[in-house]
């Protein structure tokens, strides 16, 4: 058996791929948080619960509706989106302005009643998500075995990273968020309507997060809790990459994911906390993050 | 601590404050009184278990109103300090067996380096990150207390003993228990109330109102924030460590972030910079969770609906409400 640095290269790909599957989710949520946060001013502590929410959704969907995974990869992050756009017209709305320690603090109890309310009625064992019948099975690699399912969602998480930074990047609206960005009041004197631009930047926000637990919902089990503690990590990975560039985060969230695929390897006892430690040395190091511009 | 801004004699404004710093804590005196006397008797009324429950809690409250009040830091994980330290004076008093005063010293020493430690890091960016990164950090710690043999993983630290008071009063009896618990409380929120008023603490709202305005006036603010911080954290290891020996158990609950999360709902609820505000919000919280631990589950939900209620429209707290209509600081 082929070995590298003394571990089989089998289990080190494998290790690899739920990496870069970390990753993706790691990559998503950092993205809809970072664009959140660009114009919002507000991070947004509920995006593990909407993470969860998609994933909820689509288990619901399948178990009463029949509505399998293709509609529900749609479906789910649209609801969730909508979702979202209510709860920021009725409350996120109402604290701008203020200290964004508030918009924190009003996102966490969000977080807090969305996730109780889903696990009083779900309970807190999770319940599993088949594999689409298209996505079922695998290659053979010679080095390894590649789950169809696995590579579909690292390319698809790929793709919807490079399509975000495309819109922000390359569009007119893309153009308009970062100017609102920079200077609201300017870009609403040219008669662009802010307040629709954030209220649909926070439902692209976390509809991407909702997405991401569609996807994620086959992989794990779909389980009330399974954002809260992922939204702890991804808030390292922001701290890490600093919230100024997509590109940041979207390198930083897949890089984080194999770094902690590789501890899970080679010291598994530190794959929980490698992240959190990676944070500590990045903020002795460069304290205003790898990407970020300013504290 | 002597690093004042003014040359020379007094300014008027600084007498000012002075007399009004005078006046504030004159005007306090009557509510401590009715603090202390309440405090002296509840445990002839109510179940002394649950006042010291509560006490620790007002106490973890106290100490991060330090920080979030007049420092206006947001730390996200002063769980970590909470049940760090309650795993300490555990250990202490379990397996050292230590006498009860310095196992609990034992545990406040140990916040009080964790402070150091995640202040250091933690002070490096400001505001909101200031937050995620406690918060992260705090994660970090929750992971090693699954994993450390020395805290018992799922099952925490059990059977704790009380010992005695200076090798002489058994604390076994509730009551006694209550009243050192009491003075523990006591100390801490007369330290904090002192700590407040010093110059010391002037410059802290300096820091929390204008930071570049702080630091151009000579302040390095980093290490203000830095020894609040120590500060806050020690004294919330103080409360924890007092806890875990009270309910003879530490556990994984207490260094969970829902307890970071609970002690933010108490200050926010009580008022946020308020001499009496995290003693109430404590109260209440405490009360409420107790009386809905039948519903189970929804106890989150409750705590989720009054932080929105809170942050929405009621951000001055119960007992920034109060001063307001009475016009007199509290």
């Amino acid at each position: 058996m082929i070995t590298f640095l003394g571990v089989p290269i089998q289990a080190l790909f494998s290790q690899l791929l739920v990496g870069l599957i970390n990753g993706s989710f790691y990559a998503l949520l950092s993205l809809g948080l970072a664009i959140i946060f660009g114009l919002l001013n507000v991070i947004n502590f509920c995006h593990g619960a909407m993470y969860m929410l998609g994933a909820l959704l689509a288990w619901l969907m399948l178990e009463h509706l029949g509505i399998g995974y293709w509609p529900a990869l749609i479906i789910s992050p649209m609801m969730v989106g909508l979702f979202g756009m209510v709860i920021e017209r009725t409350m996120i709305k109402r604290i701008a302005g203020l200290d964004p320690l508030y918009g924190l603090l009003l996102t966490f109890g969000l977080a807090l009643i969305i996730q109780g309310v889903a696990r009083n009625y779900f309970g807190v064992s999770g319940e599993p998500y088949e594999i689409p019948p298209q996505l079922t099975g695998g290659k053979n690699l010679g080095f390894m075995f590649l789950p169809n399912y696995r590579a579909w969602v690292v390319l698809v998480s790929v793709l919807i990273c490079a399509l975000t930074w495309f819109v922000t990047e390359r569009t007119r609206l893309g153009s308009y968020l970062r100017a609102a960005t920079e200077n609201p009041l300017l870009v609403q004197a040219f008669g662009i309507n802010v307040p629709q631009l954030i209220t649909v930047t926070y439902g692209l926000g976390v509809g991407l997060a909702a997405l991401a637990g569609v996807m994620a919902a086959p992989i794990y089990r779909v389980n009330p809790l399974m954002g809260a503690d992922l939204i702890i990590v991804v808030f390292a990975v922001v701290v890490i990459g600093g919230m100024g560039s997509i590109l940041g985060s979207i390198v930083t969230g897949f890089g984080l994911g194999v770094v902690e695929g590789l501890t899970k390897v080679y010291y598994p006892e530190a794959s929980n906390t490698v992240v959190f430690v990676i944070m500590a040395i990045v903020l002795l190091v460069k304290p205003a993050g790898l990407f970020g511009r300013t504290t | 601590m002597t690093a004042h801004g003014a040359t020379g004699g007094e300014t008027s404004a600084a007498i000012r404050d002075r007399v009004l710093a005078r006046n504030e804590m004159r005007s306090l005196r009557i509510p401590m009184a009715i603090m202390i006397a309440l405090a002296l008797g509840a445990p002839f009324v109510v179940y002394p278990v649950f006042l010291m429950k509560m006490l620790c809690w007002a106490l973890f409250a106290c100490a991060f109103n330090l920080l979030i009040g007049y420092v206006g830091l947001l730390s996200f994980g002063h769980a970590l300090f909470f049940g760090g330290a309650g795993y300490l004076a555990a250990h202490a008093a379990k397996v050292w067996g230590l006498p009860f005063e310095l196992a609990v010293l034992t545990g406040t020493a140990t916040a009080a380096l964790l402070g150091l430690a995640v202040g250091w890091l933690a002070i490096r960016r400001q505001g909101i990150y200031f937050a995620m990164i406690t918060l992260a950090l705090a994660q970090m710690f929750y992971f090693f207390c699954l994993r450390a043999p020395f805290t018992g993983g799922e099952d925490g630290i059990q059977a704790v003993p009380r010992g005695k008071l200076l090798g002489l009063l058994s604390l076994e009896s509730d009551l006694t228990m209550y009243f050192v618990v009491l003075a523990i409380f006591l100390f801490g929120f007369f330290f904090i109330f002192r700590v407040v008023h010093s110059p010391f603490g002037q410059v802290l709202k300096a820091v929390r109102e204008n930071e570049p305005r702080a630091v151009s006036l000579g302040y390095k603010s980093d290490q203000y924030k830095l020894i609040a911080f120590v500060l806050s954290a020690a004294l919330a290891g103080l409360a924890g460590g007092t806890k875990s020996i009270v309910f003879h158990l530490a556990s994984l609950t207490d260094v969970h972030w829902g307890t970071s999360g609970e002690v933010i709902l108490m200050v926010l609820l009580g008022g946020l910079g308020t001499v009496f505000g995290p003693i109430v919000g404590a109260l209440v919280i405490v009360c409420v969770e107790s009386y809905l631990a039948q519903l189970g589950g929804w106890v989150t939900v409750v705590q989720g609906a009054l932080f929105v209620v809170c942050v929405l429209s009621f951000r001055r707290g119960i007992i920034g409400e109060l001063s307001r209509v009475l016009h007199r600081p509290l």
